[in-house]
């Protein structure tokens, strides 16, 4: 709990520092990447960031020790090139996109291990320092580092927020944007810049392998909460900034474990629970809806079991003869018949069901949709009469009052299905 | 220049690694799940930990196992957020991966007075350690470099799986739905590809690295490819290849006293690049003929 004040209340210059860092790194690599997740190029970043590897090799060879200009400038130009090679292999080899992507990013990483083997081998004393900006170490940033690349991803986030219209156009309607006179070409071209960038300031916290979470986990996981742009680029960004300090965080608590694997276990968390539990596009929101739609349509076939047994005389059903019509689906028909008593359509007399008016009138519509469909397909469509039933054992519980109306038009007003049956009509008042 | 077994150990291992992985690689492109292998080729981190944790032992059965289930939990989570969750299929390779990867990394961290392990060796490997590392058998009879004898055994078991299930994995990877209506089943072959994966990086991280395994998984199949659509001589290719990285690798790597390994991939990417240039639609200038732009080509 101490450890918990003393963190938050950011005594630490040094704290203050490294969570700062990281809210703009992660504000910065979420923008870039939920675009690049619109734009279905979630795995571009994962290329980028193994490609650097031979620019930072360079740029170390280059400055003779461990500058971050070098090795920025070095990481930026081979990020860029191997960029440039992804796209231009697309337009011209009939390989697919991921193998173009894995070929680029396992061919980049293997001449940057040899130039690392050269490297190491050379017995420069600076090398150790390397490897943080390949396996990352958040903590490990000093300031003077982290005034630069917290200016420069300062710098991704106001073109981003500056240029949102543009980049907007670019992931929705590149074509629109070229017609309605938008330099396409140098708007997608500034995005690949921006997104080199981020990727080459992330991976010195977080590492080259780890990178790819930053760009791609939280806009997956913004994307099942928001359908609209300007929510998920900031949702994006929250869950990025939330993650990075509790990953900070554990790693201050935990002194010998290293920050970047735990905000990416952080990131995915949110990313899971979020397809679980969002609303619309969450896996158990979506099914117990499947389920709710389950339990009405099983309700719908048997108040039209109970219409046809009025329709032949019967004043109403025993219970067994309805669980006859449902084989082995005893639980369910129970819960239907206590749902529709609940409702007030039928009612229950010992083991004795029959329909209440209001019920009559339900079941009647149902029936009545059951069969328009049926003659529907069968005139409109040419389709033989014993074809016609499952679509329409379907159609029924989804057709509506206007489609009902432009239904009965087209058909003119039928009395008959095709089965001979009359299509039942509630009496206009 | 005289024999020298050591080079001959090294470039021999190299080739038998390259080979089952570009054939195996080879079914992975067909199938557009080369970033599959890549992420496959990360998860497996996690399995290796524990396994190493388990037994005490870098090379034991249990860091296969830990290693083959991971890359099979990794392959069923990619598959569960694309269809259950709907997320799209980049993003849940990139989600599945790194996630893993991080929960290998916190491991090693977790246990690292217990285990002698670091990422570095997972993501690089050397091969050039492979001479001295003998197998040497309790009667103290030298049977040779024990990672040749993985590759080798790994080799066979990539070879006889392919011939095995040629006609299931190639109906399954050219049309699946033909493939179940054969009554093939698409799942279950798809599957049993994937843990064949994983067994292959396993027993080639030691050598080459996880990355560098994702690189002969795809470059030497992806550079057959580009010279040839039928699939017999694809893998002929994607074989001719493995073994000429390897020997040009090993040379150019001893030459310039660097990683034999990235040499390797370094030297594909050489060959992959060449082919681009023979065999890409070059624009009218270069006496190309497919040079229709589009319209609103952006």
């Amino acid at each position: 709990m101490e450890d918990f004040v003393y963190f938050f209340t950011f005594q630490d210059p040094s704290i203050l520092w490294v969570v700062l860092g990281i809210t703009l790194l992660g504000i910065g690599s979420a923008y870039v990447g939920t675009f690049s997740f619109l734009d279905k190029k979630a795995l571009l970043g994962d290329a980028i960031s193994h490609a650097v590897l031979p620019g930072i090799c360079l740029g170390f060879m280059m400055a003779g020790e461990k500058n971050p200009v070098y090795i920025v400038t070095g990481a930026f130009l081979s990020g860029g090139v191997a960029t440039f090679l992804s796209s231009w292999l697309k337009r011209n080899t009939k390989l697919s996109d991921d193998t173009i992507i894995a070929t680029i990013l396992s061919v980049f990483f293997g001449f940057g291990i040899v130039l690392l083997t050269s490297l190491q081998k050379s017995g420069n004393p600076e090398i150790a320092g390397l490897n943080s900006f390949i396996f990352g170490n958040a903590i490990g940033i000093s300031e003077a580092d982290l005034m630069l690349y917290g200016g420069l991803s300062l710098a991704i986030i106001v073109v981003l927020t500056l240029m949102l219209k543009e980049f907007r156009l670019m992931v929705f309607d590149p074509q629109y944007g070229k017609a309605i006179g938008f330099p396409m070409k140098f708007i997608s071209f500034l995005f690949n810049v921006l997104m080199i960038l981020a990727v080459v300031i992330g991976i010195q916290a977080i590492g080259v392998v780890l990178m790819a979470a930053l760009l791609i986990t939280p806009g997956a996981a913004a994307r099942f909460w928001t359908d609209r742009l300007n929510p998920l680029l900031i949702l994006a960004a929250v869950f990025s900034v939330l993650s990075g300090i509790l990953g900070t965080y554990v790693s201050f608590v935990l002194p010998q474990m290293p920050t970047g694997p735990w905000v990416v276990v952080f990131l995915s968390m949110f990313a899971l629970i979020s397809f679980l539990i969002s609303p619309k596009s969450g896996i158990l929101f979506r099914y117990f809806s499947r389920k709710k739609y389950l339990r009405k349509t099983h309700r719908d076939h048997l108040m039209k079991a109970l219409y046809k047994a009025k329709e032949e005389g019967k004043d109403g059903l025993l219970i067994e003869e309805i669980y006859e019509l449902y084989p082995f689906q005893k639980a369910e028909t129970d819960k239907s018949i206590r749902d529709l008593n609940k409702i007030g359509f039928i009612s229950k007399n010992q083991s004795f069901i029959n329909l209440t008016e209001k019920g009559i009138s339900e079941a009647m519509r149902i029936v009545r949709l059951h069969r328009l469909w049926e003659l529907y397909l069968n005139e409109s469509m040419n389709i033989a009469p014993d074809h016609v039933h499952d679509s329409a054992e379907q159609l029924e519980h989804l057709i509506t009052p206007e489609l009902e109306t432009l239904l009965e038009k087209r058909l003119n007003y039928p009395i008959l299905d095709p089965h001979r049956e009359p299509i039942p009509r509630p009496d206009k008042p | 220049m005289t024999f020298d077994s050591n080079a001959f150990l090294i470039i021999f291992t190299g080739s038998l690694i390259a080979i089952s992985c570009g054939f195996l690689g080879v079914f992975m492109m067909l199938r557009k799940m080369s970033m599959t292998g890549d992420a496959i080729s990360h998860a497996v981190l996690p399995g290796i930990v524990i396994g190493y944790f388990v037994s005490g032992s870098q090379r034991s059965l249990e860091v296969i196992i830990g290693a083959g289930l991971l890359g099979i939990l990794a392959t069923l989570m990619i598959d569960w957020l694309r269809k259950r969750a709907r997320v799209q299929l980049d993003a849940s390779i990139g989600i599945t991966f790194t996630l893993l990867f991080a929960i290998g990394i916190i491991l090693i961290n977790l246990l690292a007075y217990k285990v002698d392990l670091d990422q570095e060796c997972v993501l690089y490997g050397e091969i050039a350690y492979l001479p001295i590392d003998s197998w040497i058998t309790k009667s103290g009879l030298n049977l040779g470099p024990r990672i040749t004898w993985l590759a080798g055994l790994n080799f066979l078991f990539v070879c006889g799986f392919i011939y095995l299930l040629f006609k299931e994995l190639i109906l399954t990877s050219f049309d699946e739905n033909f493939s179940s209506v054969m009554g093939i089943p698409a799942k279950g072959v798809n599957l049993a590809l994937m843990s064949i994966v994983s067994y292959t990086t396993v027993s080639s991280f030691e050598s080459v690295g996880a990355i560098l395994v994702v690189a002969l998984l795809v470059v030497p199949p992806a550079t057959a490819f580009l010279w040839t659509k039928s699939l017999m001589p694809l893998l002929k290719l994607t074989a001719a290849m493995g073994i000429s990285i390897s020997v040009l690798g090993y040379y150019l790597a001893y030459w310039i006293d660097s990683s034999i390994a990235g040499m390797m991939v370094t030297v594909a990417g050489v060959l992959f690049g060449i082919s681009v240039l023979v065999h890409s639609k070059k624009p009218m200038w270069l006496g190309g003929t497919s040079s229709v732009k589009e319209p609103f080509g952006v």
